[in-house]
């Protein structure tokens, strides 16, 4: 592959391509995300290659090899964040999206719609109304404003050749060419885009103060640790559309003068490093990326990182400690990661979703991205929607949308219909937020005085069957776990409250617990050293703020008003029904049941471990929880 | 004590990554995919190639979850414990998984070498919630039955193997 010495070679590349593209009349895009690889993705690209070619159609993988005629184009994308429905096949030009495909599917899809251009009605997604026929008209993709998305699932997640087609680098070639890193920092400034890993500080901001700095080596970094568990948009991102996230850190670095950058990718991610890797080679090929870019004076590297399984390296020095090779200790700030950072130079540090928004603001220009949104927060905001929710997936939403929206018009309602409770929203450092806030128009300030955040982007919908003081001992594992006990208040604070939240869903709590959770809630916000310790306790207070009375019936009732808590539940005979036929006690593992023969039976609740297995037993229906 | 560590394959490693010990982390990380965990031997001759004390070494190894001085199964089972696979019941699927291997919390690997039942938090499946992986293999929707039969099917191709 030549490199590419100058602007007029890059455009005349992206033409070659998006020509050829343009030549593929049909293209069948099988989602190769992590979840539909698991579902059999792959088995269903490799049914279709070899269809295509036993019926001798003249199929495109690869844009390289000119086209003189029309042809039909074959991918693997990226993740549609509809996973649930998975392996999912889109057909273009018409957009049909067929779900739960089968390798026994592909020969009829080949016939109906790729040959015979009509649609499969058999494979498309329904709801129990209706049936649709195009991804665009499907609900949950309806209401949602795919920007940062958009092209996850519509592309080819292993092509640059691709990223090309549809215009992709033209961004950086319009900073590096016709704009001074200056007019790009001021259409960031316009932009007002703000942090998406938790935090939402002003990116353009952060990127003046790196800036700023007079060492000479400056470092981009891009915090790919995705730690919120059950979130997933970043791993989306960097699968499906892993160009998009290195032009986004090239335009940064081009802007604040570094030639160095990193990406830091989870551990649990590896088809995010394969992507990003193959696209780093791509690039450096192409001379798009490595020395002298496109013939000018800025050169930039990328190099990857994976993470070993620690949540505390997503804070910023920690992460920059743990890519120097050392323990993933937060260190004391300041100095800050803008002023002494990555090797203790100057370090932009910012989210993959931030880094995915900044070519479309370049492109579109900062005014116009604030047109998206509300004031404080423009743009849009990927959302891992789970939970006790019907349509479970990636979302993106402009900034402003109400909870309602997200959860019934896209998320199809509660599941199983049951009645709403609460959401909880941004992880372990977050907090939730219940049926008073439905209408409430999401950004990052006001959530934050609702005492939540946006956070990463994790949305847990929780139904009236979920028990809150399960859901805070449940993030409270999580964040004692992940302490990394280089400070007393989180390591010990973090402790103490687990062990107390265990006790009350024991049943073994007193009311002066509720006081003292809030006490070390306060010490540990204010004391800890880092993000970590000082969110753990958002959930404490956030369900005790909405759901105390759920609190106090497990101290004071001993009872889970949603019967959640395994150790709080009574299994007791009903002496009415009870036959006395003595079935139960020989099943019950700790001989907790006694009786006479043909008189009622009675189970010892000191003894009774709740395994249940007497329920299943009994003839005649007498022994049921309570 | 028989000899774990390929020396040659460990100086591959090295090279890889230049002698720098400020890969560290990746050496370590793809010692641990050679053999499955962390050879104590390893350790030594990291020391003395990379001139770092040993200490260090061993307070990355021991920091970094990932990392494991112990000897894992042949087949290595991460259960999610993610928020997404928490609500839609990963649990069950852990005890069942445990039971099955008569493993617990404190012991996770058979004796046999054969399974090692680990926790995660969250593999970026959570659309297919609950999920595990089996090595690197993705496999979502589990039940505990389902899970059961996974082992099974496992087993079954051990022995025919040994067989
Ligand atoms: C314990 C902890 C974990 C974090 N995990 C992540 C993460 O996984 N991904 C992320 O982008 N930011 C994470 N952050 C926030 C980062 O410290 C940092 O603010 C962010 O990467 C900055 O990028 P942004 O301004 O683009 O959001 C975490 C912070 C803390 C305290
Ligand atoms: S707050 Fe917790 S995670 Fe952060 S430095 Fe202190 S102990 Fe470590
Ligand atoms: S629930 Fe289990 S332990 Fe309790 S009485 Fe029934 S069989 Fe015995
Ligand atoms: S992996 Fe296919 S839709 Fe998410
Ligand atoms: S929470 Fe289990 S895969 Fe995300």
């Amino acid at each position: 592959m030549q490199k590419l010495k100058n602007r007029e070679e890059l455009q005349a590349k992206s033409r070659f391509y998006k020509e050829t593209l343009e030549k593929q009349k049909v293209k069948i895009l099988v989602c190769a995300g992590t979840a539909c690889v698991a579902s059999g993705a792959l088995a269903i690209y490799d049914a279709f290659l070899k269809l295509l070619q036993e019926k001798n159609i003249d199929c495109q993988l690869t844009l390289d090899d000119e086209k003189e005629k029309e042809s039909i184009g074959l991918k693997r994308s990226g993740c549609h964040g509809f996973c649930e429905m998975g392996p999912l096949v889109r057909i273009e030009p018409w957009g049909y999206l067929y779900v739960k495909v089968q390798p026994e599917d592909c020969e009829e899809i080949v016939d109906v719609t790729v040959l015979g251009g009509r649609c499969l009605d058999r494979l498309t997604y329904k709801t129990e109304d209706k049936a649709y026929k195009t991804q665009e008209e499907i609900p949950f993709y309806k209401r949602q404003h795919r920007m940062v998305l958009q092209n996850c699932g519509h592309i080819d997640a292993n092509s640059l050749d691709e990223y090309l087609a549809i215009g992709g680098y033209r961004t950086l070639e319009k900073a590096l060419f016709d704009m001074t890193p200056e007019d790009v920092l001021k259409e960031m400034d316009a932009a007002n885009l703000r942090g998406r890993g938790g935090g939402g500080f002003p990116t353009a901001r952060k990127w003046r103060q790196v800036k700023r700095q007079t060492a000479e080596k400056k470092y981009v970094v891009c915090n790919g640790d995705e730690g919120d568990p059950g979130a997933f948009m970043d791993r989306s991102i960097m699968e499906s559309d892993p160009h998009r996230l290195l032009e986004g850190m090239m335009l940064a670095a081009y802007a604040v003068g570094s030639d160095e950058g990193y990406i830091y990718v989870r551990a649990e991610y590896p088809l995010a490093v394969t992507r990003l890797n193959r696209a780093i080679k791509q690039a450096e090929a192409m001379g798009i990326l490595g020395d002298n870019i496109l013939g000018t004076d800025f050169s930039f590297r990328i190099h990857i990182n994976r993470g070993a399984g620690a949540f505390v390296c997503g804070e910023g020095s920690a992460l920059t400690a743990s890519i120097e090779g050392k323990r993933g200790f937060p260190r004391v700030k300041p100095p800050r990661t803008v002023e002494q950072g990555l090797f203790d130079k100057p370090t932009v540090l910012n989210n993959v979703e931030t880094f995915a928004n900044v070519p479309m603001i370049i492109e579109n220009g900062g005014q116009w991205f604030r047109g998206i949104g509300t004031d404080n927060s423009p743009g849009t905001k990927a959302f891992a929607l789970t939970g006790n929710i019907a349509n479970t997936g990636l979302i993106e939403v402009p900034m402003g949308i109400t909870l309602r929206e997200i959860i019934y018009d896209i998320g199809g309602g509660m599941r199983g219909g049951a009645e709403f409770k609460a959401v909880q929203i941004g992880g372990p450092s977050g907090g939730c937020l219940t049926r008073e806030h439905l209408d409430l128009p999401l950004d990052f300030d006001k959530l934050q005085s609702a005492g939540a955040m946006i956070g990463s982007g994790g949305l847990v919908v929780m139904d009236e069957h979920t028990c809150m003081v399960e859901v805070a001992r449940f993030f409270m594992g999580f964040t004692q776990n992940e302490s990394c006990g280089k400070c007393i208040p989180c390591r010990e604070g973090t402790k103490r409250m687990l062990e107390i939240l265990e006790r009350i869903v024991a049943g073994q709590g007193e009311l002066s617990d509720i006081d003292l959770l809030l006490e070390l809630a306060d010490t540990v916000s204010s004391a800890a050293l880092c993000g970590l310790g000082k969110t753990a306790p958002s959930p404490i207070l956030s369900t005790i703020k909405y759901f105390r009375d759920e609190y106090e019936a497990h101290i004071v009732d001993k009872k889970c008003p949603t019967k959640n808590c395994q150790k709080l539940k009574m299994i007791v005979i009903d002496p009415q029904l009870c036959k006395g036929c003595s079935k139960c006690t020989r099943v019950c593992p700790v001989s907790a049941i006694s009786g006479k023969i043909k008189e009622p039976y009675v189970i010892d609740q000191t003894k009774c471990i709740k395994c249940g297995a007497c329920i299943e037993t009994c003839p005649f229906g007498a022994i049921k929880e309570d | 004590m028989s000899q774990v560590c390929d020396y040659q394959k460990l100086d591959e490693i090295l090279e890889k990554h230049r002698y720098d010990s400020a890969s560290i982390i990746a050496i370590l990380q793809e010692t641990q995919e050679e053999y499955h965990y962390l050879p104590r031997e390893a350790f030594d001759y990291y020391a003395q190639k990379l001139k770092m004390p040993i200490a260090k070494i061993f307070s990355i190894a021991t920091f970094y979850e990932n990392f494991s001085l112990e000897p894992k199964g042949k087949y290595v089972i991460k259960v999610c414990d993610g928020t997404a696979c928490h609500v839609r019941k990963s649990v069950p699927v852990l005890d069942r998984l445990r039971k099955e291997l008569g493993l617990t919390a404190g012991k996770v690997t058979t004796d046999d070498q054969l399974f090692t039942v680990e926790i995660v938090s969250c593999l970026g499946a959570c659309g297919l919630a609950p999920a595990i992986t089996v090595n690197e293999k993705v496999i979502g929707l589990l039940t505990p039955d389902k899970a059961a039969e996974i082992l099974a099917e496992l087993k079954e191709g051990e022995s025919h193997a040994k067989a």
